[in-house]
């Protein structure tokens, strides 16, 4: 299968603009909520944990994981409708 | 059945099953050897990855590292995760299109340079060298612990096991037992954690029972952090959540370290091969989701077994006889992990700030003795010691394939052998494999002075070099072979002489003599901003990279369009 550029070009874009998002809260997240923030949000509680600890040793990890998976679904999405969708088994 | 009995059992079944997963899975082509035929389905190469990628020190220490340091300790379960969405997002699928066998080897053909490549072959050994020694010394301990044989026949038992199903298997061998390593693993940090937080605050789950109120002792029907800070304020350290305070690292810092290991963490070869042996780009997306689903599991479990072990050691010890202590402070005396001096001679056991602490508790104890602590029974304390190993060896094993894989492929199959045969190079392959098991196993019973202090800052060099080049080589078209080649020798050069100079030449290794107040465990983010600068700005002077590098960067961006073969 051969695909022309403008199909490449068009399927970047929007795996920037996807990677843009998500990074975003990557940073916002972690470096954010987790470092800068920490101490305000300490003043709030979640069930028994001071919230900005909560988001630093638990919260953010949890943050990571559910971004991989949103980048890997969105992704199929994009790559459907670029119709460069790889199959299971290659 | 003593401790000892259920050790050998438990440990030589796993080792039986690692030895038959290689007989099963031997390979007879460099594909095989390389990348495991590029069949590894998602979910085991995620399983595979946690495996590969939690080593000796994230099973042993990282939990008593963090239980030491509270809210400081957020650097590495920040750091060592974090670092899972720059490889999802910025890394692996491309590197997944772009085929082929390593990371040096990428840098090679987008560089359009075999110095780029050189460099990247000579970083990329140097990295596994001083963390594999490390590995093999973790399995060398382990077996003198829990086994009682000497630490060197440990080392020695570790080589002969990792050698058989290294050179036997290649890719395909590593990471069957890898999946089967990651299995072991996680049972045996799960399963202790999980008691203890029951019998903490009769919440099962660790991550549950970490926010959940005590049920025993002095403080029983407080949460747990609280009750954690109210202990330390007690004895006069600064609170165990508080984050700012003096006596821990400032926020620059902290920043600066988590940044460093997250991009390290995403530069690392031995990561990065794992997702060459997907069966495509879209594989590699969902496998990094996997793989850190996998190593969440275990990172979300070990601030929680920091906190319960906090708690648990001052409550059972502070201010108690020493002479009524429980057994198992006695068995970790004896192994030099555990000291107590009474210094104001009352016989009790005083915990506290530095004058006054009269227990010096080793980082390690923390998850080896926490089964023991805990009262768990036999067969718990024998799977510590079954879980301890697989983290190190399946570490070992994936190291010394990205050793042998950059000695045979990038080196001699590309400069000094080019119409090399395949069958001479898988057998090179196997000879390079062979060789780099020896070379570790040496390490690890003569380790150098230097390797733990090198092994943490891996992470910084790392960041430093390969993740920039990689990231540009992706995300710009227009990068060249003397930025990439100057951009890395600076970044390496900058972090490398940074922390040189701190650790072993000034006299002083302080906040007030630091720049910007970063240590020299964060200093490889500047690192890796002046590679980019430089890599940025030398490629804009230079002529730009010919049409085919431009070709291949297209064709590493879109899924779908096979052009590898």
């Amino acid at each position: 299968m051969q695909t022309d550029s403008s199909t490449s070009r068009a399927h970047w874009r929007d795996n920037l603009r996807v990677m843009g998002i998500l990074l975003a809260v990557w940073a916002f997240v972690s470096f954010g909520l987790g470092i800068v923030l920490v101490e305000p949000l300490n003043r709030f509680s979640l069930g028994g944990f001071p919230l900005g600890f909560w988001f630093a040793q638990q919260g953010s990890i949890y943050v990571f994981v559910v971004l991989i998976l949103v980048y890997a679904v969105w992704m199929d999405r994009i790559d459907r409708r670029h119709d460069v969708h790889e199959s299971d088994d290659a | 059945m003593s401790i000892q009995a259920w050790t050998y059992l438990i440990v030589g079944l796993t080792f039986g099953l690692y030895i038959g997963i290689a007989v099963w899975s031997r390979v007879g082509t460099t594909s095989g050897f390389y990348v495991a035929g590029r069949g590894v389905p998602p979910l085991a190469n995620g399983m595979a990855t946690g495996a590969d990628w939690m080593s000796a020190a994230s099973f042993i220490s990282m939990a008593g590292l963090v239980s030491f340091m509270g809210y400081t300790g957020t650097i590495y379960l920040m750091g060592w995760t974090g670092g899972y969405v720059l490889l999802a997002l910025l890394l692996a699928p491309y590197l997944r299109k772009y085929g082929r066998y390593t990371v040096p080897e990428f840098v090679g053909d987008r560089y359009y340079s075999q110095t780029a490549r050189l460099v990247a072959v000579f970083c990329a050994i140097f990295v596994s060298f001083t963390y594999v020694a490390g590995q093999m010394r973790g399995v060398g301990v382990v077996f003198s612990r829990f086994l009682e044989v000497d630490v060197n026949v440990g080392v020695i038992i570790g080589v002969a096991i990792v050698f058989f199903y290294a050179v036997m298997g290649g890719m395909r061998g590593i990471t069957y037992t890898q999946v089967a390593q990651y299995c072991v693993l996680i049972v045996a940090y799960v399963v202790p954690a999980a008691a203890i937080s029951f019998k903490l605050t009769g919440n099962p789950v660790p991550q549950l029972g970490f926010g959940a109120d005590l049920i025993e002792g002095p403080r029983a029907g407080v949460a747990l952090l609280e009750a954690l800070d109210g202990i330390h304020r007690d004895l006069g350290l600064p609170e165990y959540t508080a984050a700012w305070v003096p006596g821990k690292k400032s926020m620059i810092d902290v920043l600066a370290i988590t940044m460093a290991l997250m991009a390290g963490t995403a530069g690392l070869p031995h990561v990065l091969i794992r997702f060459y042996t997907v069966p495509n780009a879209r594989a590699a997306r969902w496998s990094v989701m996997w793989a850190l689903v996998f190593i969440a599991l275990l990172y979300t479990t070990a601030p929680a077994v920091a906190a319960f072990a906090r708690v648990n050691l001052i409550q059972t010890l502070h201010e108690k006889p020493y002479t009524e202590a429980p057994p198992w402070v006695k068995t970790w005396e004896e192994t030099g992990l555990l000291e107590f001096t009474d210094r104001n001679g009352d016989g009790l056991i005083q915990l506290g700030t530095e004058s006054e602490n009269e227990l010096r508790v080793d980082r390690d104890i923390m998850v080896l003795a926490n089964p023991e602590i805990a009262n768990l029974p036999a067969w718990v304390v024998a799977l510590i010691a079954a879980g301890a190993l697989a983290a190190a060896l399946s570490t070992a094993a994936g190291l010394l394939l990205v050793i042998s894989a950059s000695v045979s492929h990038d080196f001699f199959k590309s400069i000094v052998w080019r119409d090399m045969s395949p069958a001479d190079e898988l057998r090179m392959a196997r000879i390079a494999a062979g060789f780099a098991v020896v070379i570790a196993g040496i390490l690890g019973i003569y380790p150098p002075g230097f390797v733990a202090q090198v092994v943490a800052f891996a992470f910084g060099l790392a960041a430093a070099s390969f993740f920039p080049v990689l990231l540009l080589g992706i995300f710009s078209k227009r990068t060249t072979k003397e930025g990439a080649i100057a951009g890395m020798l600076t970044g390496i050069g900058f972090t490398a002489s940074y922390i040189v100079y701190f650790k072993w030449i000034a006299a002083e290794n302080s906040a007030d003599y630091w720049l910007f107040g970063i240590s020299p465990e964060g200093i490889g983010t500047i690192g890796m901003l002046l590679n980019f600068a430089v890599m940025l700005t030398v490629s804009r002077f230079t002529e730009p990279p010919p049409q085919v590098v431009q070709e291949l960067v297209e064709m590493v961006r879109l899924p779908g369009v096979r052009e590898d073969g």
